[in-house]
């Protein structure tokens, strides 16, 4: 530690002077991205406190027959399938060796992190009485039996676990190499542990509409909702990490190192080859499905239409580029097919959540432009959160060799 | 075994206790939270549709018992238009027009013997009493508005314009049963359309109606095996799709479609981790074996 301090810390500086020196915006402000993001953020910021003062039905079009919109439905259904790269990869490299997927590690649990994050604090939007959201959690009353009960302890579990894993670069920005050692240590155990609570939670989501075999139209409507959910977020998950990639790679050239540019195209071509082997499996069980359910009496109706956009336009079409770019090597048809896949996953939950929802009844539920006002400052919260954190701390590049000793 | 590779097996060990925690716990589904005698039977209301005239004094009498907006069944033409419950009318009366003519419809919650909502809730909020009624804690309720999700009559209904919002749907007058009395609504109907007793008295008397008069009814009693079973019962002359009844809503109790993956939950908590534990053994070694190749 003292050798440490001695040689590879910083001038000694006061707290106070510390947290203002990191406060301070890296970078231009007046970008492209900032003039659009600002506004929409202000607006929510204004919306959500209409929303606590007048209740959820001054800001949305939710109803009695559609309880749950576009914060349930995107937030936190498509948000979690699209965090799924975190607890993938964490697995392929900490337990099963694929070293090869290492340097993008931090960036892809941090996005999984700040994810969670936000889409809970999203939750304290939707969630009507949000200051009883404790009782869950501190045992005033235990909904064992409940399938929410189980998704909301495993997302819990599992958001502390994806921060044990991010932690060590916090270690490392604040030179604390000690804390770092005992940090990494708890990795591997986090990880196990980590996957676990994931198979469980991205699962349990679909098993929040098992209930639903009256309300959910049949082409959605299956016992195997968790496992579909699941496999899903596989492919969700790693699509995300490539379109994520590809921007953040662009975005903040500047902190990667150049030789590394090369190693980011065969992490590319490597996820897009789980991508699609994922999604093979997927639209495997959907056809199973399909036919076990004899759904084809439902093709001819508008219902069946907009079901087969979904697996043909989002699956299937999506599922050939992978192949076609992984076979070829063309990162141009990955990055386009994992945009489809993403709007296919959103599709999907969106379809399970509201769209297909209630299906019979005569209320039908598009959501109020202030709920995607809403749900679009937190979008761009989560984006403004990563982006200082990856300006400051360790996450695309390496650290300064002695934050790393110890 | 060295110190470390011992922490790492604790760390898993102990997911795996807080697993058979749970798997005990979700054996329990959504069973009457107070249940103090195993045989006490639940109490219902059974509804003959062709003895309502559809004065809607139930829906005067169950605003008035619970402090809600009491309607003026004379004059605010409500039977005009098919309505539903909602967050200040527990229970509302609708007309059919049917092939055996006009038929009046109450409507309320239909207390489900094993309800979805209560099987949903995460915080005990949603409540199956020992007597029978579905009752709301608003001390738990955390405003999820799953309950809602799964109901599959479209029950619970959420104050929406409120900064503090409640749960609301008719609680059978659980107040009034503890004392002895009956629910509102059956007492105020003029017409015996509504009988308020236990629930196998209740299908007893609804058998030998239909018995009795066989032309008279449809032979169905709806609630007697809906959804698992219900807390109300209904008697019709016509089938039930033409006063509205959801008829799809199959007779499995609705806890059963999420046990299965209630008890997945400890199994793949406990058996994941150490799995993934072997293939990182797994994996590791593998490395060194080509580590050893690589370096002779």
């Amino acid at each position: 530690m003292s050798t440490v301090a001695t040689t590879g810390a910083p001038p000694r500086r006061s707290l106070g002077e510390f947290i203002l020196e990191q406060l301070r915006p890296h970078g231009p402000i007046l970008t492209p991205f900032n003039i659009i993001s600002a506004p929409i953020i202000l607006a929510g910021m204004v919306l959500v406190v209409i929303r606590f003062w007048k209740g959820i039905g001054a800001v949305s079009n939710l109803s009695q027959a559609h309880p749950w919109g576009v914060w349930v439905g995107f937030d936190v259904m498509t948000g979690v399938a699209f965090a799924g790269g975190a607890y993938i990869l964490t697995a392929a490299v900490y337990v099963l060796h694929a070293e090869k997927y290492h340097p993008i590690i931090r960036a892809t649990v941090l996005n999984g992190l700040l994810s969670y994050m936000f889409y809970s604090g999203a939750l304290m939007i939707d969630l009507g009485r949000p200051w009883h959201i404790v009782n869950p959690i501190i045992g005033n009353k235990f909904g064992y039996s409940s399938i929410m009960f189980l998704v909301a302890w495993h997302f819990l579990l599992y958001t502390l676990s994806e921060f044990i894993e991010f932690s060590p670069a916090i270690a490392e920005w604040l030179h604390l190499p000690k804390l770092r050692q005992v940090l990494k240590a708890l990795t591997l155990p986090t990880v196990i542990i980590g996957v676990t609570l994931s198979t469980l939670h991205q699962s349990g989501l679909g098993a929040l509409f098992l209930f639903n075999k009256n309300k959910l139209h049949p082409l959605w409507y299956t016992e195997f909702l968790p496992v579909l959910f699941l496999v899903s977020s596989v492919f969700a998950g790693l699509s995300m990490v490539i379109f994520e990639g590809s921007i953040t790679h662009r975005a903040f050239r500047i902190q990667i190192d150049p030789k590394k540019h090369h190693e980011f195209d065969e992490i590319t071509l490597g996820l897009a080859r789980g991508a699609a082997a994922t999604m093979y499996v997927y639209l495997f069980f959907e056809l199973l499905v399909f036919l076990h359910g004899k759904h084809w009496r439902y093709l001819n109706t508008g219902w069946g239409a907009w079901w087969l956009v979904e697996m043909v336009g989002f699956v299937a079409i999506p599922l050939a580029l992978y192949a076609h770019g992984y076979e070829r090597r063309r990162l141009g048809a990955i990055r386009v097919a994992a945009a489809l896949t993403l709007v296919g996953v959103m599709l999907n939950r969106l379809n399970v959540c509201m769209i297909a929802f209630n299906w019979k009844s005569p209320v039908k539920y598009v959501p109020a432009v202030s709920e995607v006002v809403i749900t679009l400052m937190v979008v761009f919260l989560e984006i403004w959160a990563f982006r200082w954190i990856v300006h400051r701390l360790p996450v695309l590049r390496e650290a300064p060799a002695p934050a790393q000793e110890g | 075994m060295d110190r470390r590779k011992f922490l790492e097996l604790a760390g898993t060990a102990g997911a795996m206790a807080a697993g058979a925690g749970l798997a005990k716990a979700a054996t329990k589904a959504a069973k009457p939270s107070d249940n103090k005698e195993k045989d006490e039977e639940f109490v219902a209301v059974l509804v003959d549709t062709t003895r309502c005239i559809g004065c809607r004094r139930c829906e005067v009498a169950c605003a008035q018992v619970n402090g809600l907006p009491v309607p003026d069944p004379a004059r605010d033409g409500a039977l005009e238009k098919d309505r539903k419950t909602t967050v200040d009318q527990w229970t509302v009366v609708n007309r059919r027009e049917t092939e055996k003519g006009e038929v009046f419809v109450k409507t309320q919650c239909m207390h489900c013997e094993q309800p979805a909502c209560a099987a949903a809730c995460p915080t005990k909020a949603m409540e199956k009493t020992h007597l029978g009624p579905v009752i709301w804690h608003p001390d738990r309720c955390m405003g999820c508005r799953y309950c809602m999700m799964a109901c599959p009559f479209e029950i619970p209904r959420f104050e929406y314009d409120s900064w503090n919002p409640r749960i609301r749907k008719c609680i059978q007058c659980y107040e009034r049963l503890q004392d002895g009395e009956q629910p509102a609504c059956v007492e105020a109907c003029p017409q015996e359309a509504l009988m308020f007793g236990k629930k196998s008295d209740l299908l007893q008397e609804a058998r030998s109606r239909v018995y009795r008069h066989p032309d008279k009814y449809f032979h169905h009693i709806y609630g007697e095996h809906e959804a698992g079973g219900c807390g109300w019962l209904y008697l019709s002359a016509v089938p039930f799709e033409e006063l509205g009844f959801p008829t799809d809503v199959g007779t499995t109790p609705y806890p059963e479609y999420t046990k299965d993956f209630l008890l997945s939950v400890p199994v793949v908590d406990m058996i994941v981790p150490p799995l993934l534990y072997g293939l990182y053994e797994l994996t590791s070694r593998k490395e060194r074996v080509q580590e050893q190749e690589e370096g002779a």
